[in-house]
């Protein structure tokens, strides 16, 4: 089940997604690898939050195909989706903690859900988690209106991850962050992978992201992947959009930031 | 790709020595737990254990932690504890759990429910006053909004009004006809089952028009208002403070109490009186349908005796509630829709005592109007 690098974990063949009657996306194809960083780009409303929806199951699509772990999710029956939907984890932009329980039942609630565990190793888990995300595990016990938009990211990813996740969804991960909070959690992201060897799809804005911890990226234009490929091939494209994203005076920036 | 397992080990020496092999990951998290606890809680007489995992295939965070889990516990026994043959690739995920803590603090203590409740009780008598200040308080901010809109009057908002207006007023005409219908014809059914045994089945016409023209017309609509459009206006204006629509007003001078709050309450103030005319009339109508069918009471019969039974009067008592009802729920709406805070959760606790609490103020104030108009004979 391991999936092994190089194979696509996630494949999204010629999909189309129609928001009302606008089209928002016209035929993407997308592979993610294992064990790759994915940065997934595009100008505001371009339908990058759409795409990732529309994998996760939460939108409807018009047509096309969509493969995790290949697996069609249109065929899969009840129990390959549940199987499917515990190998992924998804961090939404916005944390989206349930305000009701506390940090430690957040990051729980998946294994209390999928698993048969004992209530210790539960626990236990739970506390792995939160530090290996860089939290004290004195957060366990409260509430997420109690904690600062930093520590709610982080408890977020410390719940995407409960399962071990294979593939690992992030919706901006490091907006509405400071530069170095943003900079310590792309780092984060990238130790998590590397120690653990999951695919990341991340759904992005950060350029300094882009730069330092994705190993592809692709570009949705026009409904389309308009590009992807490593920075290099994205410095040296000559799409319009790709020359003012990478090389406008943001860019720059983030490629002196980068080194 | 097989099942983790633990062997117990066989001492060589002074030192024991545990196979470890297998898929040590999440699904078998629930097995591998048992043989973890059973080989860490056996009684090491060596002076040192190593665990051999170079036959496992794969291992995540559970896997790992477990491993940690039995190596701590002999580590706290005063054994030495090695870890050997483990795959280079999974190091790093092995070194990441290990360098934890894992160490939880207590649960903050709970505290005794009894004081708990006690507080609540004491805290929700606070709020009681505090409800009071702000309602003077609106009332206040309202008279000013309203100074300020009577000295320039083209500055009062009145596309938003009538946009509320058709919101309360218009779109609540269906319901609020049909449940006064049912009213009516639910007092006139009582009334004649009831008044007949007396032979008095004609009265029933007098206290369903003094009943619906005083009391139950007025009433029932503003429950039906603050249900209905009290609750719509604390969760809008609620969701607006969230996201932080208020204090955007605020910052580029405007006051919210004149854009956003006076639109709604004067809209109210109309829409208030409007369905309670409406309402009334169905509820009448309504008892009258039951009258003819159900009590034989022919229609116009029925018309004649309501001419005689009602005066004027009885009908000016239940429209001149009706302003004042209005006012009170929109008060009370916009007063909690004010205080919603950061969270989800925060906007329905407002909304539910913006229903609760001007339902509870329209009734209160119905009191208080019937002491009213009996002192001053009406």
């Amino acid at each position: 089940m391991q999936t092994s690098l190089k194979q696509p974990v996630l494949r999204v063949l010629d999909l189309v997604v129609d928001l009302k009657s606008h089209r928002v996306l016209n035929g993407i194809n997308l592979d993610v690898f294992g064990g790759e960083i994915l940065g997934f780009v595009g100008s505001s409303g371009a339908g990058k939050s759409v795409l990732l929806r529309t994998i996760l199951g939460l939108l409807p699509k018009r047509q096309g195909r969509i493969e995790v772990f290949n697996v069609d999710l249109d065929q899969a029956d009840e129990d390959q989706r549940q199987g499917i939907e515990r190998r992924w984890g998804v961090l939404f932009q916005q944390g989206a903690l349930f305000s009701s329980l506390t940090v430690g039942q957040n990051v729980e609630f998946p294994m209390n859900e999928y698993l048969n565990l004992s209530d210790r190793l539960m626990t236990d888990m739970a506390i792995t988690k939160l530090e290996m995300v860089g939290l004290n595990p004195d957060v366990y016990w409260k509430y997420p209106s109690e904690l600062s938009g930093g520590m709610v990211k982080r408890v977020a990813l410390a719940r995407a991850l409960a399962l071990d996740p294979e593939i690992l969804f992030l919706d901006e991960p490091t907006s509405g962050l400071d530069p170095i909070s943003a900079g310590d959690f792309d780092q984060l992201i990238l130790t998590l992978q590397r120690t653990s060897k999951m695919a990341v799809f991340m759904v992005t804005h950060d350029l300094d992201s882009l730069h330092t911890i994705c190993d592809r990226i692709a570009v949705l234009s026009d409904g389309k992947i308009g590009e992807a490929g490593t920075m290099e091939t994205m410095l040296a494209s000559q799409h319009p959009w790709l020359r003012a994203y990478f090389h406008g005076a943001r860019g720059r920036t983030g490629r002196r930031a980068a080194g | 790709m097989t099942a983790g397992t633990l062997n117990s080990g066989q001492a060589r020496g002074d030192a024991l020595m545990l196979a470890a092999a297998g898929s040590w990951t999440v699904e078998y998290a629930n097995t591998l737990e048992p043989q973890v606890e059973a080989a860490a809680s056996t009684e090491a007489r060596t002076r040192s254990v190593a665990i051999d995992a170079a036959q496992i295939d794969r291992l995540d965070t559970f896997g790992a932690w477990l491993l940690e889990r039995a190596m701590r516990s002999w580590t706290e026994r005063g054994c030495e504890t090695r870890l050997i043959g483990l795959r280079e690739d999974y190091r790093g995920l092995f070194e990441k759990v290990h360098t934890g803590t894992h160490v939880l603090a207590p649960e903050p203590p709970k505290r005794n429910f009894i004081i708990v409740a006690l507080e609540r009780i004491g805290r929700t008598m606070a709020t009681v006053g505090d409800d009071l200040v702000n309602l003077a308080q609106m009332i206040g901010a309202l008279m000013i909004a309203l100074k300020r809109v009577a000295l320039r009057p083209w500055t009062f908002r009145l596309t938003s009004m009538v946009n509320h207006l058709e919101r309360v007023a218009w779109q609540a005409v269906p319901i609020v006809l049909l449940i006064t219908l049912l009213i009516g014809a639910i007092l006139a059914q009582q009334g004649i089952f009831h008044f007949r045994k007396f032979g008095a089945d004609i009265y029933v016409i007098d206290m369903v028009g003094v009943l619906v023209l005083r009391e139950v017309g007025v009433l029932i609509v503003c429950i039906m208002v603050a249900g209905r459009s009290g609750s719509a206006y604390t969760a809008e204006l609620g969701a607006m403070k969230m996201r932080e629509e208020v204090d955007a007003l605020r910052t580029m001078g405007f006051d919210p109490i004149e854009v956003l709050i006076l639109p709604r309450i004067v809209a109210l103030v109309i829409a208030v009186p409007i369905l309670t005319f409406l309402g009334s009339i169905a509820a009448l109508y309504g008892g009258g349908v039951v009258s003819w069918a159900y009590g034989g009471i022919e229609p116009a019969a029925f018309i004649s005796r309501l001419r005689e039974a009602i005066s004027l009067e009885t009908f000016e008592v239940g429209m001149l509630k009706a302003p004042f009802m209005a006012l009170v729920i929109g008060m009370v709406a916009c007063i909690e829709g004010l205080q919603v805070q950061g969270s989800a959760e925060s906007v329905g606790e407002h909304t539910t005592n913006s229903v609760v609490k001007s339902i509870f103020l329209v009734i209160v104030l119905d009191g208080v109007f019937a002491m009213f108009f009996a002192s001053i004979g009406m």
